[in-house]
């Protein structure tokens, strides 16, 4: 499986994110978000960060750079698409996530770890999570997802809502932590699993999500 | 030219976080007649348009599309004629 990690100017989990995918053995890159041909890439990660400095507002600014074209073509070819925490966030603001995530509810930055319930396990990203619960680290200040009550209704529906927090820490409506498109090959989320791979730093249930994902395209047995 | 000033702020169905703190931060001054404060964002904005309806659709239109996130902002502005020497 090939990955490719998007640097934006301001990304800064860029390096968490490939860290963790070698450490998997996946051939990862980390590829200048300038470039517009993601062919060869299985799955394509947006990382955490401030893209752009989060000019006008967190991904807006994003969602023009040349790899993002590349991006919307991985997404409708149906290869594996995730953005987390401002990967999410660019995510739906170039529209291939729906809703928009606000500022914190309270506001302010919030680091911390927090527990989220997986609510889909028959996603394409959760088919092979063996766990119920997770532990991740949060690190955002626009984390509080929000979609109107049609979307959200569709949301439930076609069940992708993928993780929601035990305890709300932002605002996010019905809880939610993370979703996927329709089509259930594009994920967003504002927790980060690749901080969570490592026991040297004390946490590693980020493992049993990016085994999950290897499971189902088949890297790992 | 035209001159365009234009006032984004959340949809009144989304919470404005920032604006609530400030509100706080005013009361702590003894301001505490204060009873709402809202945030937004202002943009002046010069464009070459052949007239006035022209730059107003311009206007509404790239506001929707990158100015604000329809999903929870909205957009009020002004338009008016400036000649193109003024600064």
């Amino acid at each position: 499986m090939k990955a490719a990690v998007l640097d934006f100017p301001g990304s800064n989990c860029d390096f968490d994110m490939y860290y963790a995918l070698i450490d998997f053995g996946i051939d990862a890159k980390i590829i200048d978000a300038r470039q517009s041909n993601l062919d060869d890439y299985d799955a394509i990660f947006l990382p955490g960060g401030f893209s752009y400095g989060d000019y006008l507002r967190a991904g807006a600014i994003a969602r023009f750079a040349p790899a993002m074209e590349a991006v919307k073509k991985a997404a409708d070819q149906g290869r594996f698409v995730v953005g987390i925490c401002n990967g999410f966030q660019i995510l739906t603001e170039a529209g291939l996530l729906p809703g928009a995530l606000r500022m914190n509810a309270k506001a302010g930055f919030i680091c911390d770890q927090v527990l989220l319930n997986v609510e889909n396990d028959n996603s394409l990203f959760t088919k092979n999570l063996y766990r119920q619960q997770l532990l991740l680290p949060i690190a955002h200040a626009g984390g509080n997802y929000y979609a109107d009550q049609e979307t959200l209704t569709k949301l439930h529906a076609n069940r992708q809502i993928i993780f929601t927090y035990q305890d709300n820490p932002n605002g996010s409506i019905d809880d939610i932590a993370g979703i996927v498109n329709e089509k259930g090959n594009v994920f967003g989320v504002m927790p980060h699993p690749e901080r969570a791979v490592d026991p040297l730093l004390g946490n590693i249930d980020g493992r049993p999500f990016f085994e999950s994902i290897l499971q189902t395209s088949g890297v790992l047995n | 030219m035209f001159l365009a000033k234009i006032y984004v702020t959340y949809k009144p169905s989304i919470l404005d976080p920032q604006g609530e703190v400030i509100k706080s931060a005013l009361h702590r001054l003894d301001y505490t007649d204060v009873n709402s404060v809202m945030q937004g964002k202002y943009f002046e904005i010069k464009l070459e348009a052949k007239d006035q309806r022209t730059a107003a659709k311009e206007i509404e239109e790239f506001s929707d599309e990158l100015l604000i996130n329809v999903n929870m902002e909205t957009f009020t502005y002004k338009l008016s004629e400036i000649s193109s020497v003024e600064e």
